[in-house]
This record gives C-alpha cells, sequence and structure tokens, in this order.
C-alpha cells in the first residue's frame, strides 16, 4: 500500500489550485511539486476539490459500550471517516456510563483499533449522569484517553453548586465542561419547540428560556470562578445573545452549533414523524438565521454534529415514545456549505476554523484541527463542493438510519479523508 | 372530505356543514322501529383504544353498527402496549384483518395522524382523541348540539355565536378541536381560563382569550365547561381545587347571569363541584345528556361520509 | 333525482310543459284515488329531491278532489342504493314520514323519472325498514324504459322512448325555474350523460 500520495491542483482552503504532497503521515510539501522523488507515489487528480484540515467532532454519540445495535466505535467512525471528520469526541451517555478510567480507555481503544478516525471519550461530569456527584474527573484526565472534555450530555447539569465544582475540578488538567443546558424543570416531557405549533399540536413545548436560563447562569458561574465553558448544541437566538455578551465581557466561554439546527425549523413537528425529535428540539426559522449569524460573526465557535444514532423501532412510532435525536455526521459539512458558504456566511478557512481548528482548541487535541502546512500532521479532506447529492439512509455507514435529510438534496460531497496520510475515504469509498 | 379525520382542521366549511346535516337526517333514525341502515355493510370498523374511554367507544360502536359494518373493538390498553412499537405492531394485525377504517384514541398526541401517514394501514383513520391534541368528533356533536339549539335558519348556521369554553384549554383535546370547527363554522369563540391552563401561542388561534369568567358568561350563547383534574393542582397551574372552583367554576349563581336561551355543555365525564356545580349540570340550560344522543348520529354521519362511498383512492 | 344540475342544455327538446305536467298529474291523481278506491289509508311518499314536490302536488290534487289531506312525506334512498361505493359518499336528502307511520297503509312512492329501477328497489329496501304497507304503488312523471330489474310503475304521466344516450331532465318550478320535461343528447345530437 502506498505511503505517498500526491494531490495535484487542489484548492487549499478555497485558494488558488496547488499540489500537496502527504508521506509518511505528515505533509512534505504545499505548492507546485514537479517531483515527488519517490517511486511509491499515488497521484490524485484534485481538480474542482477543496481541501480543509481534517474535521473534528466535538459531539458524537459512538453509542457503545451498551447499545451497540444503533452504533458501534467501528460503524460509528466510519461514518464520521465519511463525513471528512479524521478526529470525533465520543459522548459519555453509554451503557455503562463514561464515568470512570476503565470506561474511558475502552472507548479509546476501540477507537485505535477501528482505525477510521481518531476517537476522544469525553468523560461524565457526574456519576452515572446523575447530577448528584462528580465523577473521577482526574482519574479519566489521567488514564490512557487523556479525557479533557467532561459533559453529562442528554442531561444537563442543573444543580449550581455541582457546576460550580466541575468548572472549578477540572481547571486542574485544563479540561473543560461541555454542558447540556435544559433546566429540567421547565421541561418535564417536553416534546418540541414550545411555541404557537406545540400549542396547536398538542405537543409538550420546550421552551427556549429553558436552554437560555441555564447559559446564562453558567456564563456567570465560568465568569466567577474563572473556567472555561463549553455550551452543547445551542438552539436560540436568545442563547446566541447570551454567549455574546459573555464574551464580550471576557468570560471563557465557547459554544457549538448543530447543522439540524442551521437548516431545519420546528415545522417540521407537524408532520408527527419522530424523524424530527432531537434535543434540543429544532426551533423557529429567526432562530436558525440567529444562528447561522453567530457561527459566521464567531459567537458560536465550532459545529459540531450531535451524531445520534438510534436503531429504527426507536423512531417508528408515536413521536412521544420516539428517542431523542438523530444521525449528522455524513452530512454536516454539506449542510454547512449550504447554510453557510453557497450563501457567502462564511468561506472555506472560516469552515475549517468551525469544523476543525475551534474544536481541536477546545478539547485540548494536539495532532488534529492543524493549518494543513508542511510538517503537519496529514489530516486532510478533500471536498467536492460542485455536485449535488439526493441522501439516501440506507447508504449510510451508520448502523442506524434516522437522517432527518432523507430524499432532501444537499450539496457538496467527500472524496477523500486522510488519517494521518493514509486514507480512510478514497474516490468517495470507505478504505 | 378528505381520506381521514384527524383534526378538526381537517374539515372545510362544506366539509363540517355536510357531516352535521347527514348527522340530522341520521339522528331521526333513532325513532324508528328498525335502528339501523345498509350503507357499511360489509366494511369492518375498529375501534382501537390505548386509553379508557368507555363512552366514546360505545358512541362509535353504536355509530358504526347502526350502519351495518362489522366492528372489532381493540382494547390495547396495558402495560406491554404502552409502548411505542406497539402502535405499528397492532396497525399491522389491524391492517391483515382488512379494516377499513380505524377508530383511534390514543395517549399520544400525534399517533391517528402517525397511522394515517406511515404506511402502516391503507383504512382511514378517525381521531376519537389523541392526548391533548384534538377530539374532532366531539367538536362536531358539540356543534350539532348548539345547532339544534342555536342555529339560526334552515341550515342551522352559529354564524356569530357566542361560545365560551371555560376550564383547561391547555391540556384539552376538546377545546383545541371545538376552537378550530367553531371558528370554521362562523361563532366567536371565547377561551376561558387562569393563565397557566392556556397554551403558550394560543393568541395566533381563531379565538378571544379571558381570564374573567364572569365577564364572559352574560354575552354567550354557549358555555362549554371542561373538565379540569384535580391532579393539575400538584402541577402548580392553581392553588388549590377551591379556589380554581370559585373562579372559574359554574354555580347557581353565575348561572343567574345568564342569557335565557344560553345552554350549559361538558364533554364529560364531569367533575361536580370542581368546574360544574351539581345544580348546573342538572338544570333545563344542560344538555350534557343530548350530547350524548348526538354523539351517535354525528359518528355515524362521519363514518359514513368516510366509509359510505367508493374509497377516493389516494385522496388525501 | 337528478341530484346534480347538469351544465345547461339549450339543445334539451320540450316534451312535457307545465301545462302538460299539471293535466298528467291531475290524471294520475285521480287514477291513484279509483285505484285506491278513495284517498283512506293513502300515504305519499316522494323520493327527493324531484318526487317530493311531485307527491305534494297530488297530494293537494287529491285534497282538492276529495275534501282530504292525504299524509305525504320524503323518502331518501341514498345510503339502500346499490351503487353507493360507486362513487364519493353521496349527501343524504331528508326522510320524512308522516306521523301515522305507514304499517298497513297503501304507500305510494312517487318519482320523476323510470329508468332502470334500481333506485325504486332501493325505495322497498328502505321502506321495509321503516314498517309493514298493506300495498305499495309506483306514481312516476315519467317513464322512459330501459329496466333493469323486474318493476314497473303503476300510474305514469308519459311513456318516453327514449335512447340509452339520452337524457330526461325534469324542472319543477319551486326547485327550478319552470315545470318542464326536456331531452337531451338526443341520437344523432352531441351525446349527454346517461342518467
Amino acid at each position: 500500500m502506498s505511503t505517498s500520495y500526491l494531490i495535484r491542483n487542489v484548492s487549499v482552503l478555497g485558494g488558488e489550485p496547488t499540489d500537496l504532497h502527504l508521506r509518511d503521515g505528515v505533509v512534505v510539501a504545499v505548492g507546485a511539486v514537479s517531483d515527488p522523488g519517490d517511486g511509491g507515489v499515488e497521484t490524485i487528480d484534485a481538480t474542482g476539490l477543496v481541501a480543509l484540515p481534517g474535521l473534528v467532532d466535538l459531539h458524537t454519540h459512538l453509542r457503545e459500550p451498551g447499545r451497540e445495535d444503533a452504533e458501534t466505535v467501528e460503524s460509528g467512525t466510519r461514518a464520521a471517516a465519511r463525513g471528512g471528520f479524521t478526529a470525533v469526541h465520543a459522548m459519555a451517555n453509554t451503557e455503562p456510563v463514561a464515568d470512570t478510567a476503565g470506561v474511558v480507555e475502552q472507548v479509546w481503544r476501540l477507537g485505535r483499533e477501528a482505525g477510521h478516525c481518531d476517537v476522544y471519550p469525553v468523560g461524565a461530569v457526574t456519576v452515572g449522569l446523575q447530577g448528584e456527584r462528580l465523577a473521577e474527573l482526574g482519574a479519566m484526565a489521567d488514564s490512557a484517553a487523556r479525557v479533557r472534555v467532561f459533559s453529562d450530555d442528554g442531561k444537563c447539569v442543573s444543580d449550581a453548586v455541582l457546576m460550580r465544582r466541575a468548572l472549578e475540578y477540572v481547571k486542574a488538567f485544563d479540561g473543560v465542561v461541555a454542558q447540556h443546558a435544559q433546566e429540567p424543570r421547565l421541561t418535564e416531557g417536553a416534546q418540541m419547540n414550545e411555541g404557537e405549533l406545540s400549542g396547536k399540536l398538542g405537543l409538550a413545548g420546550w421552551p427556549a428560556v429553558a436552554e437560555e436560563a441555564v447559559i446564562a447562569r453558567d456564563c456567570l458561574l465560568a465568569e466567577h470562578v474563572g473556567s472555561r465553558l463549553h455550551v452543547c448544541h445551542v438552539s436560540t437566538a436568545g442563547s446566541v445573545q447570551i454567549v455574546r455578551e459573555a464574551k464580550a465581557r471576557g468570560v471563557d466561554v465557547t459554544a457549538e452549533a448543530c447543522p439540524h439546527h442551521l437548516i431545519l425549523t420546528d415545522e417540521l413537528a407537524a408532520t408527527y414523524d419522530p424523524i424530527y425529535k432531537v434535543n434540543p428540539p429544532l426551533r423557529t426559522r429567526a432562530d436558525v438565521e440567529a444562528l447561522r449569524a453567530g457561527l459566521a460573526d464567531g459567537t458560536i465557535d465550532i459545529v459540531a454534529t450531535d451524531h445520534a444514532p438510534h436503531p429504527h423501532e426507536d423512531k417508528d412510532c408515536e413521536w412521544s415514545a420516539a428517542a431523542f435525536g438523530m444521525l449528522g455526521l455524513e452530512t454536516a459539512l454539506s449542510i454547512v456549505q449550504e447554510t453557510m458558504v453557497d450563501p457567502g456566511l462564511l468561506d472555506w478557512a472560516g469552515v475549517a476554523e468551525r469544523m476543525s481548528y475551534a474544536p481541536a482548541r477546545i478539547g485540548r487535541v494536539a495532532d488534529h484541527g492543524r493549518p494543513i502546512e508542511v510538517g503537519a500532521p496529514a489530516n486532510v479532506v478533500l471536498y467536492d463542493p460542485s455536485v449535488r447529492r439526493t441522501v439516501d439512509p440506507t447508504e449510510s455507514a451508520s448502523l442506524s438510519r434516522n437522517t432527518p435529510y432523507r430524499g432532501m438534496e444537499l450539496p457538496g460531497r467527500v472524496v477523500a479523508t486522510f488519517l494521518r496520510g493514509r486514507p480512510t475515504v478514497l474516490a468517495g469509498a470507505l478504505v | 372530505m378528505k381520506r381521514h379525520l384527524l383534526s378538526a382542521a381537517d374539515l372545510t366549511r362544506d366539509d363540517a356543514e355536510l357531516v352535521l346535516s347527514t348527522a340530522a337526517e341520521l339522528r331521526s333514525l333513532a325513532d324508528r322501529p328498525i335502528k339501523k341502515l345498509p350503507a357499511l355493510r360489509g366494511r369492518t370498523v375498529v375501534n382501537l383504544f390505548f386509553e379508557d374511554s368507555t363512552r366514546t367507544r360505545i358512541s362509535f360502536e353504536a355509530a358504526a353498527k347502526r350502519l351495518s359494518a362489522d366492528v372489532i373493538n381493540f382494547s390495547a390498553k396495558g402495560s406491554s402496549l404502552s409502548k411505542g412499537e406497539s402502535l405499528k405492531d397492532t396497525a399491522l394485525t389491524l391492517e391483515a384483518m382488512g379494516a377499513d377504517a380505524v377508530v383511534v384514541r390514543h395517549g399520544a398526541s400525534g399517533a391517528p395522524h402517525r397511522l394515517a401517514h406511515s404506511g402502516w394501514v391503507r383504512s382511514s383513520v378517525v381521531n376519537a382523541g389523541d392526548g391533548t391534541h384534538e377530539h374532532p368528533t366531539q367538536a362536531l356533536l358539540d356543534a350539532f348540539t348548539m345547532s339544534r339549539h342555536l342555529g339560526q335558519g334552515k341550515t342551522g348556521s352559529l354564524d356569530g355565536r357566542r361560545v365560551a369554553i371555560v376550564g383547561d384549554v391547555l391540556h384539552s383535546r376538546v377545546a383545541r378541536s371545538n376552537a378550530l370547527l367553531l371558528a370554521t363554522l362562523g361563532a366567536e369563540v371565547t377561551l376561558v381560563a387562569p393563565p397557566t391552563l392556556l397554551p403558550v401561542g394560543v393568541d395566533s388561534w381563531p379565538v378571544e382569550t379571558s381570564y374573567d369568567l364572569d365577564a364572559v358568561l352574560p354575552k354567550a350563547d354557549a358555555v362549554m365547561m371542561l373538565r379540569v383534574q384535580r391532579e393539575r393542582m400538584h402541577g402548580g397551574f392553581f392553588p388549590t381545587a377551591r379556589e380554581y372552583s370559585r373562579r372559574y367554576g359554574l354555580d347557581g349563581r353565575r348561572m343567574a347571569t345568564l342569557q335565557d336561551h344560553t345552554i350549559v355543555m361538558h364533554p364529560g365525564p364531569m367533575v361536580r363541584g370542581m368546574e360544574i356545580s351539581a345544580e348546573v349540570a342538572d338544570s333545563d340550560r344542560s344538555v350534557i345528556v343530548e350530547q350524548v344522543t348526538n354523539g351517535v348520529a354525528v359518528r355515524m354521519a362521519v363514518l359514513y361520509l368516510l366509509l359510505g362511498g367508493a374509497q377516493p383512492g389516494g385522496e388525501e | 333525482m337528478c341530484a346534480q344540475p347538469a351544465p345547461e342544455d339549450t339543445t334539451g327538446r320540450v316534451v312535457l310543459d307545465a301545462r302538460d305536467i299539471a293535466r298528467a298529474l291531475t290524471r294520475i291523481s285521480h287514477e291513484i284515488l279509483e285505484r285506491n278506491k278513495g284517498a283512506g289509508d293513502l300515504v305519499l311518499l316522494g323520493i327527493p329531491s324531484r318526487g317530493v314536490p311531485l307527491a305534494e302536488r297530488i297530494a293537494e290534487r287529491i285534497a282538492a278532489v276529495e275534501g282530504y289531506d292525504v299524509p305525504t312525506g320524503s323518502l331518501d334512498v341514498t345510503m339502500y342504493r346499490d351503487d353507493l361505493r360507486l362513487k364519493p359518499a353521496r349527501a343524504l336528502l331528508h326522510t320524512e314520514i308522516p306521523e301515522e307511520g305507514i304499517d298497513g297503509r297503501t304507500v305510494v312512492l312517487v318519482d320523476d323519472v323510470l329508468f332502470s329501477g334500481r333506485t325504486i328497489r332501493a325505495a322497498l329496501d328502505a321502506l321495509n325498514d321503516l314498517g309493514r304497507p298493506r300495498a305499495v304503488r309506483l306514481a312516476v312523471l315519467v317513464d322512459r324504459g330501459h329496466r333493469e330489474l323486474p318493476i314497473r310503475a303503476d300510474f305514469v304521466g308519459k311513456n318516453l322512448p327514449t335512447s340509452l344516450v339520452e337524457r330526461v331532465k325534469v324542472t319543477l318550478a319551486g326547485i327550478d325555474d319552470v315545470d318542464a320535461v326536456t331531452i337531451h343528447g338526443e341520437a344523432g345530437a352531441p351525446v349527454g350523460e346517461a342518467r
């Protein structure tokens, strides 16, 4: 197998076409290459393709251990590679919960064995996600998995004291608490965005204030104790504004938006088809616009997928009985192109920042999220933004099929993904 | 008419008036020696009830039987069937039995919609109450009852008639369907409830709202009292049953402020002493028992119009 | 029963005008009285929509002759039709049975046009669910032939031989503008909807 790839005529971050040479896991040349100077080189004609640094997802549910019927580390990382990701952060809400060094090391090891992309386990903030006492954050940080991101995602660390302690405690190893902001009492039984439509459909509402109140509190807490805070899946215009104001005050807060919140709205709940059921819920058109604006101006630092696989039976039922969540890894880049790049809100350098550099910085991942330059690890995506494709769930590498984009036409296609110079996807197919 | 009856919003004014005029013809059946018509001979109607509601089920059962349909009652309530997957499995079973219509009562809002549009069954679906969403045949029978008492002209038009719907609008599928249907029929609806029991976004509904029952009653032509479950008290929607009853209950004193022709309605089951006093429930103004009678005629009309003719293949 | 008003066909040929219809109804009224030996125990049931005003007109004539109001009502046969499943569900028409009921009485069914006989078959089934008349008779304004069932009229305003492609249209003041029976889409002329 070739260990050297010469990528001809590629547009690095949307710039002028040039050549890119990957060898022995690193970028060895950027610019016109006349003689690669080694025999085993494989040349790829990348005319019309954009080269981006390998994408980094800060928010992925790989479901293993516990729900291997929905996804495994193997299948989830294959989906990630197909989506152009070279690193994913695996959320802690597995069974058992990733709240000990043992579980996070297991997930980390499974990722290494699978080899499709690097897996960085996220550790639970509290034992069993119960929101009662801190998990052994330090042990997870010191483990082979070197956990830096801690989250009870799926549940909110709603207890203010516990949140304060977590924010303070992780400073010892430069960790970050990624908060799933959802005031639990305000969202008991919540099924969809609270608004005109929830009242009409008779579905219990998930009010924007339940997210915004927690984000506001956590920003104040982070400011008070001088810690860094990451806010998961920001979904409302109000949340964007709260984060913007906190950043302006100098609070060390970062925020993520999910692709589905950048494109889909709560109107879809009127179908009562739980393929559109997600937490936090799809919001209004105005929220979508505010998220796009926030992502464009940097208030929202990153796009994270919240890739949440569910087996068919958990979605093929009535809305209120269905599971929350939707697939995201294989469509994220296309959605960002559709909602941000094509309308001119973000250029490819901006995409690299939001989907690679910034998530790697937040997760303290050293070998990912590096600019494509000589000497950098050869984590590279080749993306064709000129094609359009119709989403077919059966083509997914995920074990699950719960994509809300079924039948939708989206722009762009990942042609190749390189993880440390080794292709995980080539010619649009998994290697 | 569409192929399914899932929401009162599915009915145009013409549709609704067709149901009501058909129900008016069918109501006379109750006075005939043979209370049976042959229109649905050979059709199978399944009553699929995931929630207990003896009165609604019996009403649909009587309606289907009077139209000569075969009726299968499927009570799916129970712990093993309370989870999601069972709706689909049950639907597939019914499909295999050749059901022409499924009358479904379910605790989850949208379950009938799901049944109708998921491709699990080909039959017509009639919503007999879903979660806190809708109960369109109840609204039709309420409109029918109002039309008989308050209707103007040959068609019993409700144009301009004022209807107060009082109580737990937030959790009431009856209120939702009634608000939509009565607006379609030209009536002026006022929802009366404490602010905690009005849904978010109610200002976009085709209705007025009020927190003050005493101000609304003297102008109303019909007053519909909704059931208020004492459990709502624990949700903090109101402080005590006594306070709720004082502010929003219909008692003899308040009844005295009504116009002479004003009727009092209740979809049942009543919580006497909570939203309605026994004195009011049993008064001459109360048409609560008649609502039950009219329910059979209205449900006959719905089943006939959905199933009596050629199946409108594909039309949704 | 022309339930659905056809697009106005100006080529229609008038076969009965208002005076012809009046004369025919008068004759039918007398024939009913003769056949029944008076008006006692008679009940007239019109089949909606145009059978109903015809029944009322016959009742008026009988009242004028006999000085006795014959109980008159309407009988909707929609739910008993054998072609119910062939079209979308139809609106029901009004059924009103006189207070006296039909048990033991002579019921005269009244309709505008007798054609295949299927409507009358449905009416006989409907009557069967309402009681047990002593006898059932049939009065029609026009008999246009082409029976598909063993049914015949006892009292006929006019026998009108027609082709199957033709359409016979009855209009009656009260429901329509004028009293008239017209024939449309005659052989050679553009083909109209067969009734």
